[in-house]
């Protein structure tokens, strides 16, 4: 992962403190223009406090201290002057729970764009059509779209949650363990959306399930006690890791 | 919906049956020539053998980067296994052709028995399309299919046997056959030993479709 | 090699005509001893028939998983089990324990889910000590010496591994652990009560894959005490763990099995798609 080629997000050195306490202890990591990376390891690794980090998530909590650089494209996305809607914008985030508006489907996934002031019915249908197919559910509500969102199910909400995310022509992807709270079927339906998507977007996901990232994750990175420990093509990490904690983790051995 | 899974296993599998093709027809040309006494025929066979052990190297590490990765179960897990024990097995098909080819090149006789040569010949083609069915089989998933390539190995083994008959009586009658002869046998012997492995294969079809490991060949344990 | 002379079976004996559409282990009573079985259990919300023919016999000391897509009815089946449904739905049928039909009006609930203990999907502590945690259901309904709950509270998280974490902060708050120390918290709690059969709801979706494998090995201790059955949408986890597997489908119960069976040849076609993850 440290080819100069194609990379869409660069970081260096990025350190992030709760308080005193350091949770992140310097990670470099170069993620590429298209595909999907996962970021794998224990709770309290720091994987998530990375990922929520690339889209300044911990500005909304209190004595959090992040430094270092990560450079979005040329732009630095801790810098002053980067406003952190349009930044949302680019890099979007998908949860763990589904978390549709209790609003329309339509008005879900037309909502960043209307924030973004676009008021144009034809360019809001259209944006709308295009997202949900995009997240493979236009086929299942083309019908309800102004039905309420709440009323689909878990894994139906975290497809529109997707198209909502998509919408706004992002240009890096984030989700955070986006299938923990769905069943097997769902969890399958979430991961063909996303195998259809890795030719057009970077898409950076934390992920419990060792066998979910082992089937779609081009790139892995394992995360252990606040270090990146091992970062390649998830074929390596799988089949020959070049660390022994990632070895011990990925079979499961767990001191 | 089709899984990633599904896709990378159609592509094992056609690598796979490919690979098998390949066997085939190196062991029919293996056996025509030795009897057409080719060895320019048989070095060529010799120097592609390298090609048919690459072909089983890339099908394990494949094999085992799919078990790896998606922790197949049941019937995708029996399609690998299948593989890649019947990869193995292919692979030494292709030694015994590589040690038919040998012979061939190292051949001593100068006076030879046409009529053993055509049945030596014959025994080839016999185990080369029992090489080729026994894919088939396996293509079409086809286990009541695959134990009749049993039959065709006690054919086989009948073969050889006159192979044997008919070497040692014409040793008896003229010891200028001695060289060629000995050649005889041991050529009908490695075919044997290529019919053996197509029931292994058949073996792990039957494995691939039910679940369960059986014996396809009792015991016809002679060389030849 | 076999011997030449060994009979061989023809291939045809071992490929069945047709695939059964279902398969239910008959479980021999003379050979397993059941903890627990049900009959004719049918779960009603509204008019609506949510589950049907569900009779399955579970085995002492074994661990069952019951696995299938969410709306399959596993969860609803493992929620009648303790009555757990009798507020929202119309559960008719029986359910066998111990010669009672508990499924009965005249069973006292509280004092059947003292044997029947259920644990649920996200550790749910109280906001009390962790001490408190595992007494607080005790002496609310009974009288106990000071001596015989720290005995309780020691054997029970010993049992649940979470013992040598907390054995010196047992006065701390139960919400200050993580969620894997809390889920191991919230089974000492259920075991506290000296259940004969756990239920589980998917106890460890909400774990990380290391506080899961201690979960998991937590419970292969518990079953040499306890009947455990547990719903679980991580295949192999039931299959790493589990001694019987049940898979459902629409309400049904499809195939059930002993576990290696299940997953190395099941006799539904459904069952092997299910869990080769093939949801066409």
């Amino acid at each position: 992962m440290t080819e100069k080629i194609e990379t869409i997000l660069e970081t260096r050195n990025v350190k992030l403190w709760y308080g005193q306490k350091e949770a992140l202890h310097g990670i470099d990591l170069d993620f590429a223009k298209k595909g999907i990376t996962a970021l794998i390891g224990p709770s309290g690794s720091g994987k998530s406090t990375y990922l929520r980090a690339i889209n300044r998530m911990h500005d909304l909590e209190d004595n959090v201290t992040v430094t270092g650089s990560f450079n979005l494209m040329g732009k630095d996305i801790y810098a002053p002057t980067m406003d952190t809607v349009d930044l949302r914008k680019k890099v979007g985030m998908v949860f763990q729970q589904p978390n549709p508006f209790p609003f329309s489907i339509y008005d879900n996934v037309a909502f960043g764009l209307r924030i973004a002031g676009v008021k144009d019915k034809k360019v809001l249908d259209q944006a709308v059509e295009e997202s949900l197919k995009a997240a493979s559910i236009w086929e299942e509500v083309k019908d309800d779209l102004n039905k309420s969102a709440l009323g689909l199910s878990g894994g139906q909400q975290q497809r529109v949650s997707i198209a909502r995310v998509l919408a706004t022509k992002p240009d890096l992807l984030l989700l955070d363990e986006p299938t923990s709270a769905l069943d097997p079927v769902s969890a399958h339906n979430i991961e063909e959306t996303l195998l259809s998507l890795r030719d057009q977007y970077a898409m950076i996901i934390v992920t419990h399930s060792l066998s979910q990232a082992s089937r779609i994750a081009d790139k892995t990175v394992f995360f252990l006690n606040g270090n990146m420990v091992e970062a390649g093509d998830t074929r390596k990490i799988f089949l020959e890791p070049d660390k022994q904690e990632t070895a011990d983790y990925i079979s499961g051995r767990f001191g | 919906m089709r899984r990633l899974f599904d896709e990378e296993l159609a592509d094992l599998d056609t690598s796979f049956t490919e690979m098998g093709e390949q066997v085939a027809k190196i062991i029919q040309s293996a056996v025509q020539s030795f009897i057409t006494h080719d060895r320019e025929g048989a070095h060529k066979i010799i120097d592609h053998d390298y090609k048919i052990n690459e072909r089983e190297a890339a099908l394990e590490k494949k094999s085992f980067e799919m078990i790896a990765l998606y922790q197949p179960v049941t019937t995708d897990l029996r399609e690998i296994v299948t593989i890649l024990k019947a990869v193995s097995v292919l692979e030494r098909m292709g030694d015994q052709a590589r040690n038919i080819a040998t012979s061939t090149i190292r051949v001593k006789g100068t006076k030879h028995m046409k009529d053993v040569e055509q049945q030596l010949g014959e025994m080839g083609e016999l185990v080369a399309s029992m090489v080729s069915e026994v894919m088939a089989y396996y293509v079409k998933n086809d286990a009541l299919g695959a134990e009749n390539i049993a039959t065709k190995n006690h054919q086989l083994s009948n073969a050889a046997a006159q192979v044997r008959t008919d070497s040692v009586d014409g040793m008896k009658e003229d010891s200028e056959l001695v060289d060629s002869a000995a050649d005889y046998l041991v050529i009908a012997g490695y075919i044997k030993r290529i019919g053996d492995y197509t029931t292994d294969i058949a073996e792990w079809i039957v494995y691939k479709r039910t679940g369960k490991i059986i014996e396809l060949n009792p015991g016809y344990n002679y060389f030849i | 090699m076999t011997d030449k002379s060994q009979e061989l079976k023809p291939v045809s004996e071992f490929i069945p005509e047709t695939a059964p559409e279902r398969y239910i282990y008959d479980m021999d009573e003379s050979k397993h001893e059941i903890a627990l079985s049900t009959e004719n259990l049918q779960v009603r919300y509204g008019d609506k028939l949510s589950l049907s023919e569900g009779d399955l016999r579970f085995e002492r000391y074994k661990i069952t998983s019951l696995i299938g897509a969410s709306g399959s009815g596993k969860s609803t089946f493992l929620r009648s089990l303790n009555r757990m449904n009798d507020d929202v739905a119309n559960v008719t049928g029986n359910i066998w324990y111990r010669g009672l039909d508990i499924n009965s009006k005249d069973i006292d609930v509280y004092e059947m889910r003292r044997h029947i203990g259920m644990v649920f999907q996200r550790p749910n502590p109280f906001a009390k000590s962790i001490y408190d945690n595992i007494t607080f259901p005790l002496t609310r309904r009974g009288k106990y010496t000071k001596a015989e709950l720290d005995e309780i509270v020691e054997t029970t998280l010993k049992q649940a591994a979470l013992w040598d974490q907390v054995k010196d902060e047992l006065n701390k708050s139960a919400l200050s652990l993580s969620g894997g120390q809390a889920q191991r918290l919230v089974i000492a709690r259920a075991l506290a009560l000296k259940p004969d059969i756990l239920l589980l709801d998917e106890p460890s979706s909400a774990l990380d894959p290391i506080s899961s494998a201690k979960f998991e090995d937590t419970l292969l201790e518990l079953k040499k005490d306890y009947t455990i059955i547990i719903v679980t949408h991580n295949m192999q986890q039931a299959a790493r763990i589990s001694d019987y597997t049940a898979f459902f489908n629409q309400g049904k119960v499809i195939e059930y099995d002993l576990t290696r069976k299940i997953f190395t040849r099941p006799k539904v076609e459904l069952t092997n798609d299910y869990i080769s993850g093939n949801f066409g």
